[in-house]
């Protein structure tokens, strides 16, 4: 197999995707526990709730998550851009513990560790499954 | 301002069900539009080639994607749902998480991916990892 090695403008985007993801869904999370409690039976309510400010800005985050997730996913492979996304739970957590001052317990640290050695095992191997070029000819004109 | 009103927290059962669907519906969202990007082609080498334009037109006219897209916003509603009723410290992390492990498994049935041990050991180690993260 053919190591893949990815450019800095690369590691950007995947960065991007780690930082949004997160920041998109602590928006969110703050937007929706604002709101009274929605009911299955009234399922429009939720499409409201989609132009409160907390929830159209935590759209805003996820919208930039998905391009730059897009972009990832049409030089890498799906296994290899998943852990980047859990990656962001560590920057919100140092993020927390270093411009926020909150206390990180040790069960935490133990979850950063385990998180950055696991993105450090993928980021170690090719980003891409070489396959060959005429199977993936096949594919392309099932897709057309 | 519209002041929340104290209700019951949901049952374990149906906190399952809520997780569950932002995790089928997830890893069938991602699967697809991971196919859809392969189908497509490099990103960058498409917009350097014809503009943001071209990029925005090779994705959009892929049908695989618009599939993708669509359980895509299953997952997120059913995620706004579960934030809703669940707190966002077990939503999270169990959705998160699984999904992580789904992902791996459908990728490699679904995408034909060479998830070997490595990635396994990543997948494993991220899902434990974001659960001690969030408790």
């Amino acid at each position: 197999m053919t190591h893949h090695r990815l450019s800095t403008r690369q590691y950007a985007i995947l960065g991007l995707v780690a930082v949004c993801a997160p920041l998109g869904d602590t928006f969110l999370s703050r937007g929706m526990t604002s709101l009274p409690p929605i009911a299955l039976a009234h399922p429009i309510t939720l499409i409201a709730a989609v132009f409160t400010p907390w929830i159209a800005a935590g759209i805003a985050l996820l919208i930039g998550f998905f391009a730059s997730y897009l972009t990832a996913l049409s030089w890498a492979d799906l296994t290899f851009v998943l852990p980047a996304t859990a990656f962001g739970n560590v920057i919100v957590a140092f993020l927390s513990r270093f411009w926020l001052h909150e206390p990180i317990s040790i069960q935490r640290w133990a979850g950063i560790v385990l998180i950055t050695v696991g993105v450090g095992f993928v980021a170690q191997g090719p980003s891409l499954t070489e396959r060959p070029a005429r199977e993936v000819e096949l594919e392309e004109e099932q897709v057309r | 301002m519209i002041v929340p009103s104290p209700v019951a927290l949901p049952g374990p059962w149906a906190a399952t069900a809520m997780i569950a669907a932002i995790v089928l519906s997830s890893t069938a969202g991602e699967v697809l539009t991971a196919a859809a990007m392969k189908s497509i082609g490099d990103l960058d080498a498409i917009r350097a080639r014809s503009g943001m334009p071209g990029a925005i037109r090779a994705v959009v006219t892929c049908p695989l994607f618009f599939a993708g897209v669509g359980f895509l916003a299953l997952a997120f509603f059913s995620l706004l749902f579960a934030l809703n009723h669940l707190n966002l410290s077990l939503v999270a992390p169990a959705s998160a998480s699984l999904t992580l492990v789904t992902n791996a498994i459908a990728a490699k049935l679904f995408l034909k991916e060479n998830v070997d041990r490595r990635r396994w050991t990543a997948a494993v180690l991220v899902c434990i990892g974001v659960y001690f993260l969030a408790h």
